[in-house]
């Protein structure tokens, strides 16, 4: 009984939690939003003791909700599930205190719609009925398009309305033909839920057909080449814990559904598209690194860089190896850790200077040190120096990706050049050299800006060191999504 | 002794940790102290381990500390290795690294950000020894990005000069192309033999037949690696930039350690490349054409820190030219030597340096003998040294690899010897140009011109002494004598096919031929710098004034601005076409095409209906139950 209830709360906290927020008003907005986001964050990691006390690993909650169609309220928590649930609690309350500096007008409606959002996201991760999932997979853009419409940063109204009008229908769009494919699946299996959908055994066409169907809501919010322009402008245009929420947690959903939702759903059809999927995804790496070697804005260069890391996620998956596998989930928990920090150094220097572009900066470690040592050590951790996070995801999924093709290997591989190349451009165009008017008075961190930088520091080096705990906490579930795919 | 061992690694950590967190309160005498006794701490248990292991009573210690990246069957623990192999460098790196740590607290004493310094120093001997203690490619592969990333750091430690970061970034990003060979060939061991500790590797190698082609690929690949990291053709160009971080930094890095690197992973995976004699092949005419080129190069350049710099490229490249006729030890006892004696010039350079007042031109030099003598004693000692005359320690690394080269084969053996005169004629130039004849510095510099103070001399004194005496650990056996470096390294050795070497089948008259050869040789070539520079008084050309080939060779080949052209230029091009064409104008396009094309059709289709809100119901209404209709019923 116990761990329903907290498998409850830890799902309807957030919703909760957003309606405190609003009622507390502008003031105490965001000190009782930090406050919800950390006991969540503190219910959720409680959740693992459950996970380890029950039956074969899994949380299960089922009741019927809806008759005809048939469609059950149904939860589930896996290893899978309870890594990118602690992912989004762990992460929320740091884009919350991420704020804390910012002057944000209506924060009770800001506020409340970042922890509306976490409930969403939360629902994506734990539903275990397609219509559930989708219900949620929904419910998360709608909180994320006002924020970015509403509290949005950038030069013109106009522009910003057109940029996130148009991350709204694409990723809408693209959902659309995801929940046909759900229906279809639905005709067949005579219910949305999971069990049902995993052991629905479909003939070769459809497969195929399913699997595009599903693909391209995945694709479009992961999001992989040629699906991604929508990313640079709503990364820029949106305001940064916007664009942490997107980059840190909402991406990893499209990965998220990848593995639970498409894999093992329609295994043939993955193994028909399977080549053409790496290919796209290693396309994505190079291209999106290449690009990332210009930009002048700092934004716009993370969200590059991010579209190469994320492609290398999905081609890890796509191999359909344990390492891949592996390798995606800790380089997902690893990329959102590492961009939300990368956006945040992002956010401080514009708050400092009021500019994104790398050009007219220079020369802040001569003023704020401390600054400079924290962007220097995720600037490493998005290299995947080894010892941190990301090295251990990169290794296990190009090592995927050789299992699988050794040109592709050497091809994503470049990343590890590439991403040098441009990290520290970055870096030393921000950071190094002499400072200028802009950076002469910049202010080092204070302390709730180094609330969020110590943790992410000390989650970079924990997982880098000693990742077993994620390795081990997903296996499980890993090798039974594999165990349908090659079934 | 698990402890002692685990406390060589973490006693430099510690130095780091505390350096970073509370450096900024400490006095500069005590960040120094604290930087350079973990690093004595961590030579005296070396020597314990190393003594141990002369007296037969230390055996090797392989242990797996903890499990790193496992799940399921997939297992790389991180875990140790010391033997014989491990502890020559443990002793290079922490005494050597020691000395280096001492110079440095006085070179580096006004430095604002002195901690920060030792900070860094001692980080990097933490990575170093975790790449020469790791009991697997991958946790070596740690302390090889880790140095890697504290050579970053120190080459552009002076961080206001953009162009010292440049040669930072330059360096990492070269490495890392290298980086990428270790990477994929750490996957091909994985996928084949399901390990990558160097003991299962060796055993899975040696009871299996594993394919050739395999075995050649996979040393290819790391020796790409090696490349990087040990400054060869292609990618060495990283190497005369890194001389923009401080002298310290060039001795300890870029000359002693770090970049010896490439060789330590060579000798440790020699069981590889015994069963592939093309790879081996393929290294040794790399080094020896790498040797011979940057010692071209060496001969033409006015910046102390620069013939240094290629000075080292080349000895690297004789060392990788050994490695390739398989006489490993031979390389690991130049290794050794070139560690005391390049360490010693880079120290010396650095004291010169800091008498003129950061000029590092030796146009700008001449006279320094009378000033600073002591400076000049030890520079002489490491110059005669690395030139190879007897009997200082240069002359016996060097003669065993050219005797071993010599037999293996000799158009190779005749382009190391002609890098080796060479490097006898450039390293004297670089002598008489800065120590004999008149200063030709500014009386500004002259009036300030000193010996060093004792923590700068002490440590050169030191390194003389072991450039001196150094080459007495291995004796030529082919004469008689007991080669104490080789009958250590034996161990390493044992079980992989009985080394090739000069020892063993050169005739001991063609060794002394050959050793008398070489001797000539670098005499003449000292000689010939002697009458060029000290009685004709002859002095480098003029900034511009370079002509023909000369300028050719001053101007490094023009190498950096071929590359430039051949891979920046093209990427960043290709940068700008992907963004601007690919990405702005065909893909996001499209997108934005078929938005204006569903509004036309949109448009088209409202013509065809009222326009009321009320129809729009009706018809989603309509069109639901249409679904709901065929779903539910009829199917």
């Amino acid at each position: 009984m116990f761990e329903t209830g907290l498998l409850f709360f830890v799902f309807f906290f957030p919703l909760v939690a957003a309606a405190l927020v609003y009622l507390a008003g502008h003031k105490q907005a965001k000190y009782v939003a930090a406050t919800a986001a950390v006991i969540e964050f503190i219910a959720s990691v409680m959740l693992k003791k459950c996970i380890a006390a029950s039956h074969a690993g899994v949380i299960e909650f089922t009741h019927s909700w809806i008759d005809k169609p048939n469609i059950s309220f149904a939860l589930s928590v896996d290893g899978l599930s309870f890594i990118l649930v602690v992912l989004t609690t762990f992460l929320v309350p740091l884009i919350v205190i991420s704020t804390f500096r910012k002057e944000i007008d209506n924060a009770k409606g800001f506020y409340a719609l970042i922890l509306l959002m976490q409930f969403a996201l939360i629902g994506v991760f734990i539903a275990a009925d397609a219509f559930l999932f989708y219900i949620f997979w929904e419910l998360a853009l709608i909180p994320i398009y006002f924020i970015a419409l509403l509290w949005g940063e950038g030069r013109d109204r106009e522009f910003r309305n057109r940029a996130i009008f148009k991350f709204f229908l694409y990723t809408l769009g693209g959902s659309l033909f995801m929940l046909l494919g759900f229906i279809w699946l639905y005709q067949k299996a005579g219910s949305f839920n999971i069990h049902a959908l995993y052991n629905l055994q479909l003939n070769a066409a459809e497969q195929v057909w399913v699997f595009l169907a599903i693909f391209v809501a995945f694709a479009v919010k992961i999001p992989i080449v040629p699906f991604h322009t929508w990313q640079p402008e709503t990364y820029k245009e949106a305001p940064t814990a916007g664009t942490m929420l997107l980059a840190g947690i909402m991406l990893k959903m499209g990965l998220y559904g990848l593995l639970r939702w498409l894999l093992p759903i329609v295994p043939h059809g993955v193994m028909v598209c399977t080549p053409y999927v790496i290919v796209l995804a290693v396309i994505g790496v190079v291209y999106g690194s290449v690009i990332a070697i210009r930009q002048n804005d700092l934004k716009k260069l993370l969200a590059y860089s991010s579209l190469a890391h994320v492609g290398l996620i999905a081609a890890g998956i796509f191999t359909l190896t344990r390492e891949g596998l592996e390798g995606s989930v800790v380089q997902m928990v690893s990329h959102g850790i590492n961009v939300i920090a990368l956006f945040f150094a992002a956010e401080i220097i514009f708050q400092r200077t009021g500019t994104f572009e790398i050009a007219k900066l220079g020369g802040i470690r001569n003023v704020a040190p401390k600054f400079s040592t924290c962007f220097m050590i995720v600037v490493l951790a998005a290299v995947g120096l080894p010892l941190t996070n990301s090295f251990i995801g990169e290794f296990l999924l190009l090592f995927g990706i050789y299992e699988y093709n050794t040109v592709l290997s050497i091809i994503a591989g470049t990343t590890i050049i590439l991403g040098a190349v441009y990290m520290f451009r970055m870096y030393q165009n921000v950071a190094l050299g002499e400072t200028n008017s802009l950076t002469s008075t910049f202010e080092d961190l204070n302390w709730s800006e180094m609330a969020v930088f110590v943790p992410v520091i000390v989650a970079i080096f924990v997982i880098g060191v000693y990742p077993g705990p994620i390795l081990h906490m997903v296996q499980p579930a890993l090798d039974n999504i594999l165990n349908y795919v090659w079934r | 002794m698990l402890l002692e061992l685990y406390l060589i690694i973490l006693l430099p950590l510690a130095g780091f940790l505390i350096n970073s967190f509370v450096g900024k309160s400490l006095s500069k005498n005590i960040s120094g102290i604290i930087g350079s006794a973990s690093i004595l701490a961590s030579f005296i248990l070396s020597c314990v381990f190393f003594l141990g292991f002369i007296n037969g009573n230390q055996q090797k210690i392989d242990i797996n500390v903890f499990d790193w990246i496992s799940f399921g069957y997939f297992n790389i623990s991180f875990g140790l290795l010391l033997d014989q192999l491990s502890i020559i460098w443990l002793m290079v790196i922490t005494g050597v690294g020691f000395l280096i740590h001492v110079y440095s607290v006085s070179y580096m004493h006004d430095d604002d950000n002195f901690s920060i310094f030792f900070s860094y120093l001692n980080l990097f001997i933490f990575f170093m020894l975790l790449l020469v203690l790791g009991n697997s490619l991958l946790v070596t592969f740690i302390g090889w990005e880790g140095v890697g990333l504290c050579s970053y750091l120190l080459i552009g430690f002076w961080y206001k000069n953009q162009d010292y970061n440049n040669a930072a970034k330059k360096a990492f990003i070269m490495n890392r192309i290298g980086d990428l060979g270790f990477l994929v060939a750490m996957f091909v061991l994985l996928y084949h033999f399901k390990t990558l500790n160097f003991g299962a590797l060796q055993t899975a190698i040696a009871t299996s037949t594993p394919n050739h082609g395999l075995m050649v690929w996979i040393t290819v690949l790391l020796f790409i690696g090696a490349m990087g990291k040990s400054a060869q053709i292609p990618l060495y160009t990283w190497l005369p930039d890194a001389m923009a971080g401080p002298t310290p930094v060039s001795a300890l890095i870029h000359a002693a350690t770090m970049v010896t690197g490439g060789i330590y992973i060579i000798v440790r995976t020699h069981f590889m490349y015994e069963l592939a004699p093309e790879t081996l092949q393929f290294v040794a005419w790399v080094g020896a054409i790498t040797a011979l080129f940057a010692a071209t190069i060496g001969v033409f350049q006015n910046d102390i820190k620069k013939v240094l710099a290629y000075s080292t490229v080349s000895q690297l490249g004789i060392i990788f030219t050994a490695l390739g006729v398989a006489a490993f030890s031979s390389g690991v006892f130049h290794v050794v030597t070139h560690a005391f004696f390049k360490a010693c010039l880079f120290l010396g350079a650095g004291s010169v340096i800091h008498a003129l007042g950061g000029e590092q031109d030796i146009r700008k030099m001449g006279g320094l003998r009378k000033y600073m003598p002591l400076t000049f004693y030890t520079f002489l000692i490491s110059s005669l040294a690395i030139s190879g005359i007897f009997p200082f320690s240069g002359f016996f690394s060097k003669d065993e690899i050219l005797g071993a080269v010599y037999e293996h084969n000799k158009v190779l053996w005749a382009v190391a010897s002609l890098a080796s005169l060479l490097t006898a004629f450039y390293m004297f130039r670089l002598v008489f140009l800065t120590f004999t004849g008149e200063f030709r510095g500014t009386d500004e510099q002259k009036h300030h011109l000193h010996e060093s103070p004792a923590l700068i001399t002490f440590p050169l004194i030191v390194l003389a002494l072991l450039a001196a005496a150094g080459g007495f650990m291995g004796l030529p056996e082919g004469l008689g004598f007991h080669h104490g470096l080789k009958a250590f390294l034996a161990p390493v050795f044992a079980g992989g096919k009985p080394e090739a070497g000069p020892v063993d089948t050169v005739a001991s008259s063609t060794e002394i031929a050959l050793m008398a050869f070489a001797f000539v040789v670098a005499v003449v070539a000292i000689v010939f710098a002697y009458w060029k520079y000290v009685t004709g008084k002859s002095q480098p050309a003029k900034e511009g004034e370079e002509r023909g080939l000369v300028a050719v060779i001053y101007h490094k080949y023009y190498i950096d601005e071929i590359y430039n052209m051949l891979f920046v230029k093209p990427v960043m091009m290709l940068s700008e076409l992907f963004y601007e064409v690919v990405d702005r104008t065909f893909v996001d396009g499209m997108v934005n095409r078929s938005g204006k094309f569903s509004l036309v059709l949109g448009n088209q289709i409202r013509r065809l209906q009222s326009g009321y809100i009320g129809f729009y119901l009706l018809a989603m209404v309509l069109s639901m139950a249409a679904i709901f209709l065929y779903a539910f019923i009829i199917k």
